[in-house]
């Protein structure tokens, strides 16, 4: 309570030109695929900010990308040439009139992707991916440091995508925890429901499990729905 | 088999745990009183849940954890962690608000080692878990 009000009289008297926003989730909910397409989209198309694969806590060190300008006026200018001639009048009306409220969305803010946050960590979960032991032992006892490392940013974040697997039950202790956390430090928090491209994805269980946030469903690897998701930035973490 | 008893929240631990001495067959049940865990400060707390968890029993408090309690759990969790100890498996039911709907009441938490319990379901009102004895 203390620390939401604090936070609520740092953002009234003492606005930052940059926030941190960090990327928090579960293991292989897609952290860092997110945190690569949107440096992708707003700085460098040849920039990554980690290296995403299907094995659990490939991220295990906080991974830091400062200045990054959401510009959505930019992109809507450099996509507005890729708009469907087919679309009708209407239709066309309607989504110029969409894209001229989102394009005035600005936010300039640093990018924290973070080591998927769990509750156990077994070396021998990595060896069913091919690791060796001693490998796999090394890569748990950096998993555990990460995990922790991810904690403590929390005291420095101003703001959390909760990025959670649309493919799998949201419902978990991790994603309650963080949740309850962000809430009990005044942290705003948007919840991305990711990898809707999948056929299996029920990104409508997240919207159920979760009523009293703001959820966006998205899908990092194949930039689905993300500007829905940056506007909810630029409007959520000002 | 070890049985479990609801604590009472007093006397010397407040907690009822099986016999020392005769052989364990089973998993050994703590269920802690809301006076009890209310009566213990922070860092207490969380000791005594990993304590006990790292021993191989189930953790259940009445009353709960709070957010903020659970994620300092998972991080002293992470510290333990080793080839043996693998981690734990937590889970409670969501929190109610409180007065005002400011002050969130937490309602019941069980915790235990992630080797010997899984959470299968979940929701706002039951937790299904299995739990393994070897």
């Amino acid at each position: 309570m203390r620390g939401a009000l604090s936070r609520l009289i740092m953002a009234l008297f003492f606005r930052k030109k940059s926030v941190k926003i960090g990327i928090y989730g579960p293991p292989n909910a897609g952290k860092t695929t997110l945190a690569n397409r949107i440096i992708h989209t707003f700085v460098d198309d040849n920039e990554d900010m980690g290296v995403a694969t299907e094995i659990p806590h490939e991220t295990r060190r906080v991974i830091k990308r400062e200045g990054v300008l959401i510009d959505l006026k930019r992109l809507i200018l450099n996509s507005n040439s890729n708009i469907n001639i087919n679309i009708s009048s209407g239709n066309r009306n309607r989504e110029r009139s969409t894209r001229r409220s989102r394009g005035r969305a600005k936010l300039m803010f640093d990018i924290v992707d973070t080591p998927g946050l769990a509750t156990k960590i077994d070396f021998r979960d990595f060896m069913a991916y091919g690791l060796e032991e001693e490998e796999a032992k090394r890569r748990a006892k950096e998993a555990t440091e990460g995990v922790i490392e991810a904690i403590k940013w929390l005291d420095d974040i101003d703001g959390v995508i909760l990025l959670m697997d649309s493919t799998a039950d949201p419902y978990t202790q991790t994603n309650v925890v963080i949740i309850g956390n962000m809430e009990a430090r005044g942290i705003p928090v948007i919840i991305a429901a990711n990898k809707i491209d999948l056929p299996d994805a029920t990104p409508h269980r997240i919207i159920n499990a979760f009523p009293q946030h703001r959820v966006v469903p998205i899908s990092a690897l194949k930039g689905d729905n993300m500007e829905e998701l940056y506007e909810e930035m630029a409007k959520v973490f000002r | 088999m070890k049985k479990w008893q609801r604590s009472s929240g007093e006397g010397e631990e407040g907690v009822m745990k099986g016999g020392g001495s005769e052989e364990r067959t089973g998993i050994e049940m703590n269920v802690v009183s809301r006076d009890k865990v209310e009566s213990m400060g922070s860092m207490e707390k969380l000791r005594f849940i990993l304590d006990g968890v790292k021993s191989g029993n189930i953790v259940v408090l009445e009353g709960g954890l709070t957010a903020e309690e659970q994620m300092k759990l998972i991080e002293l969790t992470m510290l333990e962690v080793d080839d043996s100890f693998t981690g734990i498996e937590i889970s409670g039911y969501p929190a109610r608000r409180g007065l005002l709907n400011l002050r969130k009441k937490t309602r019941l938490t069980i915790i235990g080692p992630a080797a010997k319990m899984k959470t299968i379901k979940k929701d706002k009102d039951l937790i299904s878990a299995i739990i393994s004895a070897t």
